[in-house]
């Protein structure tokens, strides 16, 4: 049992990592987050479902689920809501992260944190308005658009177009917005939004995006600086919203795979094994062995390929357009060695609940056992350079530094985390097959800044190298690749979780009477980052932001779902 | 002493860089608006402006890795730009998401004409995966509009979950009507 609180009776579900489940009530929330938090746990992910049509006791109303992790393994606590006043205790003042999820969770499902310090939007900018929520079941899309939002039609008539619910829901007035006669939530202006503002002599604001200067995705960044020193950096998300969640419950298992590995494009195998996990953890099945060998070949190749990508590109951000050359030469090797074998440079679809949709055969494997030593005698003397090459070590030593002791408050994850001695890594931790044959070594450093997400990175790099070459060892010859999983059993529920190349992706699955996707919440581990990319900028110049902002690489899509 | 091993790698890496893919007219969705005697002025130099308005990253993946040395589309004369007033091609991604649609808009108007529209990615063509292309149309939900063509006039598009480089490439230079060879 991961923890022992006197009214929380949990249950361990079926699958491949250790998930506990349970009820719990209103009142022992806070204390259970409490004594996670004390044992050195961390919160992974908080979102709401509407139960209002499910069967039994919690078909009255809303559903909020937090899921905790501690050395144990991942707790699952599901809480039944009012449908008039869905309000639950706050939890961000134990796991700050909780903070953007409570406001999202508004935002989508109208579910409410009671005495929560920060209720401005957060994924909600102006494509449905306030007080209407599009994960409810009862949402009208066409009813709800606020036309501020496309700036093709400009009449602003919603105000007359009323929801029976939203009316009746809990509808929370923000800075920059006022509450109309109906009782829908209009802005001031369109997209308000309330930044916290920087007063004192010499301070301006730099206000950045959505579209940013390179080929990245759309975010805004709010500087409040003095001369080039960053006091405070504000972030603003949500421009890629584009209603995963909501498309989630309109598709079938295997069409919901295909999603799945779109939330975040750059971590498609992770977002894959994570949504077929828990899908078989609710069918309590288990995929063939050979296709956990090749889903685990096909997670190290992303970390590979991303790592590669990253160590280019932070050459490139210190003006060493040599590091940029050489690491996406060889990640182009890797995404063209992908295209040859499976059939896909970034491997999507290759993952299918029950099993996998590729597999190698024996030429195969030699062409990668050949990448491997290529990629470790290039990399070793790349490794070299960047190491001795004064001038990029000097932009990245002491630069973005978030330190252990914030990190840990924060619940940094992932390589981010693991750069600042949080010693987390699901593949070590919660091994689930075919990682617990392989023996992961974790890289962890403690000085939490871009020289140690460098490092972190070259270790990771090596070590998956490393993997990949056992696991091709261990692959047969001709394995079954997949068992049939046609439909998922009904009112089921289940976790996936998978460390990605960025750190922990986990993806829940809740299905209605019939095994439908009534509820899929996919969470990207940039939810816990974001917020410490805000701190790790502090004191810096803005012309290291960038350096910084990549050195942690974090997801837009996969946050704003 | 790192300049030495650099220089040494350099010269062991040797030439990467592949011929780029011919013009593929099919890709092409709007008559050719621009004259050829524009186009061929664009096609010794062209500055892109890349918007993502509202995809998963994979298609920004394959976009930089364009300039990579296999590709090296800067060797074409061909550069990404910082800035749409510096820009004769926008270089979309979608699906166009509702908070994206103003972003885009402006990104789009503040270009200076001639200008071209390169849409990248199943997502930008119809919608993709991320609404119902069914009763709805043109891939339309709560949070998403759908294509880039309802929102921006769009010249050439790339199709594919994500398009290869190779693709990308021969959008852009059908888009430019360029006769490179």
């Amino acid at each position: 049992m991961p923890i022992t609180y006197h009214n929380l009776h949990l249950t361990r579900l079926d699958g491949a990592i250790p998930v506990w489940e349970g009820e719990i009530k209103p009142g022992d929330l806070p204390p259970v987050c409490q004594n996670v938090a004390d044992g050195g746990g961390r919160l992974l992910a908080l979102w709401g479902s509407d139960a209002r049509g499910d069967a039994g006791e919690r078909g009255n109303g809303f559903a909020l689920h937090v899921v905790l992790v501690n050395e144990a393994g991942l707790i699952c606590l599901s809480m039944a809501l009012d449908a008039v006043q869905p309000v639950y205790p706050d939890i961000s003042r134990i796991f700050p992260a909780a903070s953007r999820m409570q406001r999202a969770a508004y935002d989508l499902l109208g579910i409410y944190a009671h005495e929560g310090h920060d209720h401005r939007k957060w994924v909600r900018h102006g494509a449905w308005h306030g007080g209407s929520f599009p994960l409810r079941k009862d949402f009208d899309a066409a009813q709800n658009r606020d036309p501020l939002s496309n700036s093709l039609s400009k009449t602003t008539s919603h105000s007359t177009r009323l929801q029976e619910t939203a009316a009746k829901s809990l509808v929370i007035p923000q800075a920059g917005e006022r509450t109309n006669e109906k009782g829908n939530l209009e802005p001031l202006e369109p997209d308000a939004y309330p930044f916290v503002q920087v007063e004192g002599q010499g301070v301006h604001e730099i206000p950045v995006g959505p579209i940013h200067a390179g080929t990245i995705e759309p975010g805004h960044f709010r500087f409040s600086v003095v001369g080039e020193k960053v006091l405070r950096l504000e972030e603003r998300f949500g421009y890629t919203h584009k209603g995963i969640e909501k498309r989630f419950e309109s598709l079938t298992l295997q069409q919901g795979a295909k999603l799945a590995g779109r939330v975040s494009g750059d971590s498609t195998v992770a977002y894959a094994w994570a949504y077929a996990m828990a899908a078989e953890s609710i069918a309590a099945v288990t995929p063939p062995d050979q296709a956990l060998w090749l889903r685990a070949l096909f997670l190290e190749r992303e970390r590979i390929a991303n790592h590669l990508g990253d160590l280019g590109d932070l050459g490139n951000d210190v003006a060493l357009s040599f590091g940029f050359a050489q690491f996406w030469i060889l990640k182009e090797q890797v995404l063209r060695n992908n295209a040859a074998l499976f059939g896909h440079r970034y491997l999507m679809g290759k993952i299918v609940p029950g099993g996998v949709a590729a597999d190698l055969t024996e030429a195969g494997k030699q062409t990668l056992r050949e990448e491997c030593a290529m990629l470790e005698r290039e990399v070793r003397v790349l490794r070299g350079i960047y190491e001795e090459h004064a001038g990029m070590q000097d932009r990245f030593i002491a630069a973005g530094r978030v330190e252990p002791k914030l990190a840990a408050q924060l619940g940094l994850c992932g390589l981010a985390g693991r750069a600042s001695a949080q010693a987390w890594d699901a593949r070590v931790q919660f091994a689930c097959a075919p990682y617990d044959r392989l023996d992961v070594q974790m890289a962890t450093y403690r000085n939490g800044d871009v020289a140690a997400r460098v490092i972190v990175r070259f270790d990771e790099l090596f070590e998956s190298l490393r993997l990949q070459r056992e696991i091709l060892d261990h692959l047969a010859h001709d394995g079954e690749l997949a068992i049939p999983l046609e439909r998922l059993p009904g009112n089921g529920f289940g976790v996936g979780m998978v460390e990605g190349w960025r750190g922990e992706v986990l993806v829940a699955i809740h299905t209605d009477v019939q095994g439908n996707l009534t509820r899929v919440h996919p969470h990207d581990p940039s939810w816990q980052n974001w917020p410490a990319v805000e701190h790790a900028i502090m004191g810096n110049i803005v012309p290291d932001f960038p350096l910084i902002n990549k050195s942690f690489n974090l997801s837009y899509s996969g946050q704003d779902l | 002493m790192p300049t030495y091993q650099i220089i040494r790698q350099i010269i062991r890496t040797g030439i990467k860089t592949e011929a780029p893919p011919l013009p593929d007219e099919a890709m092409r969705v709007e008559p050719q608006r621009l004259q050829q005697e524009i186009l061929r002025a664009f096609g010794g130099a062209l500055s892109i402006r890349q918007v993502d308005a509202g995809s998963c990253n994979g298609c920004e993946l394959e976009i930089r890795a364009l300039n990579n040395a296999y590709y090296n589309i800067e060797g074409l004369g061909i550069k990404f730009v910082a800035s749409p007033r510096h820009a004769d091609m926008l270089l979309v991604t979608g699906p166009v998401s509702r908070h994206m649609v103003t972003a885009l808009k402006r990104a789009f108007d503040a270009m200076p004409e001639p200008k071209l529209v390169v849409v990248v990615g199943d997502c930008g063509c119809d919608g993709g995966i991320f609404a119902a292309n069914g009763a709805g149309g043109a891939g339309e939900s709560y949070a998403s509009c759908g294509k880039v063509s309802g929102v921006i006039p769009v010249d050439v598009v790339v199709s594919g979950c994500p398009p290869t480089p190779t693709a990308i490439l021969q959008g852009i230079l059908t888009a430019i009507g360029a006769q490179k060879t």
